[in-house]
């Protein structure tokens, strides 16, 4: 097993780049779900992200398990709407599931069951125009042994085709058919998400 | 108290004031009563935080069940009682049933000392098919 490059997380970095993203795109986020949803995701995910900046410094010095598991919580507890448990399992099961020096073949297994936690909670599954339909290929990618620059590009590809799904689940379900041809909020936010953290990352981690 | 409480969760604020205000009329002081809404900014929304204060202030040995309006209500109030864990999560439960309607007629039932799962039934009838 590849263990050792996982290992090389810089925290800081990573929640930085998080963040910067968020802010950068909360208008856009907000705009997609203006026209499918409530209209509150990018501001709810900025103010998430900025949360979770705020509490960098705590965050950096303790093991990655049990930061990111203090990212899912915070998240919980500061995004509002849905978004916020949706997220918030997301970090706080991939915690639960890494050991503390995980390599590409443990971050793999954890996303996956990650990914299960956040459709558990949602009541989804894939096809359901939601973040569910990125995160997927994303865990496929990694699972398939894909640079980090090819699954932020798979990532975006995912969130594209999320715009001909019907919604299924969530706010946009009650749109039914005129949820069509839209970007799912939470499919672009999580494509976001992938890249920045990507960006932070080796290509061949 | 030991009437079963009755937490009400909804987007609005004013929804859960006012569904609050019902069932204070309609039923009276004889059931523990907390309710909440509203993003952090004051914005329409839930969240954990605030459905968690709610839950602890109605809580009682009985249980409490939880009404609640649209999808990001539910999800976060199934967060908030993971979050507050055993032994008191196994008690809380999320009626599937219109907030209004559904708060009154649960309350009406808890206040005259129904356990639990009889609230949540009666609560449950007033579901859509």
């Amino acid at each position: 097993m590849d263990a050792a490059a996982v290992t090389n997380i810089d925290l800081t970095t990573l929640i930085t780049a998080v963040a910067d993203t968020m802010a950068a795109h909360a208008d856009e986020l907000t705009a997609l779900d203006q026209a499918i949803g409530d209209g509150d995701h990018g501001l709810n995910m900025k103010r998430g992200f900025e949360a979770v900046r705020a509490e960098t410094a705590t965050l950096a010095e303790k093991p990655l398990p049990e930061a990111l598991k203090a990212i899912g919580t915070k998240l919980v507890m500061t995004v509002g709407g849905a978004s916020g448990p949706l997220f918030g399992t997301l970090f706080m099961a991939l915690g639960k599931e890494l050991p503390a020096e995980p390599g590409r073949a443990d971050f793999s297994a954890a996303l996956a069951k990650a990914i299960d936690a956040v459709a558990a909670r949602g009541k989804s599954q894939a096809g359901q125009k939601t973040m569910l339909d990125v995160l997927y290929p994303v865990q496929t990618a990694v699972a398939a042994g894909k640079t980090t620059p090819e699954v932020a590009d798979i990532a975006d590809q995912a969130a594209e085709a999320t715009k001909p799904l019907k919604a299924i689940r969530g706010r946009a379900s009650v749109l039914g058919d005129r949820s069509i041809g839209h970007m799912d909020p939470g499919a672009r936010s999580s494509a976001l998400i992938t890249r920045a953290i990507a960006g932070t990352l080796e290509p061949r981690v | 108290m030991n009437n079963v409480g009755i937490v009400i969760v909804s987007h609005s604020l004013k929804i859960a004031e006012g569904t609050a205000d019902m069932v204070r009329q309609m039923v009276g002081e004889e059931v523990p009563l907390a309710w909440c809404g509203g993003n952090p900014d004051g914005g329409l929304g839930t969240q954990v935080g605030a459905i968690m204060e709610a839950i602890e202030k109605a809580w009682s040995e009985a249980g409490v069940a939880i009404l609640v309006d649209l999808g990001g209500a539910e999800t976060n109030s199934e967060m908030a009682i993971e979050m507050i864990g055993e032994p008191r999560a196994s008690r809380i439960v999320i009626c599937n049933a219109p907030i209004v309607e559904g708060a009154v007629m649960a309350a009406t039932e808890a206040s005259g000392g129904a356990s639990l799962k009889e609230v949540v039934a009666t609560a449950h009838e007033l579901a859509p098919a």
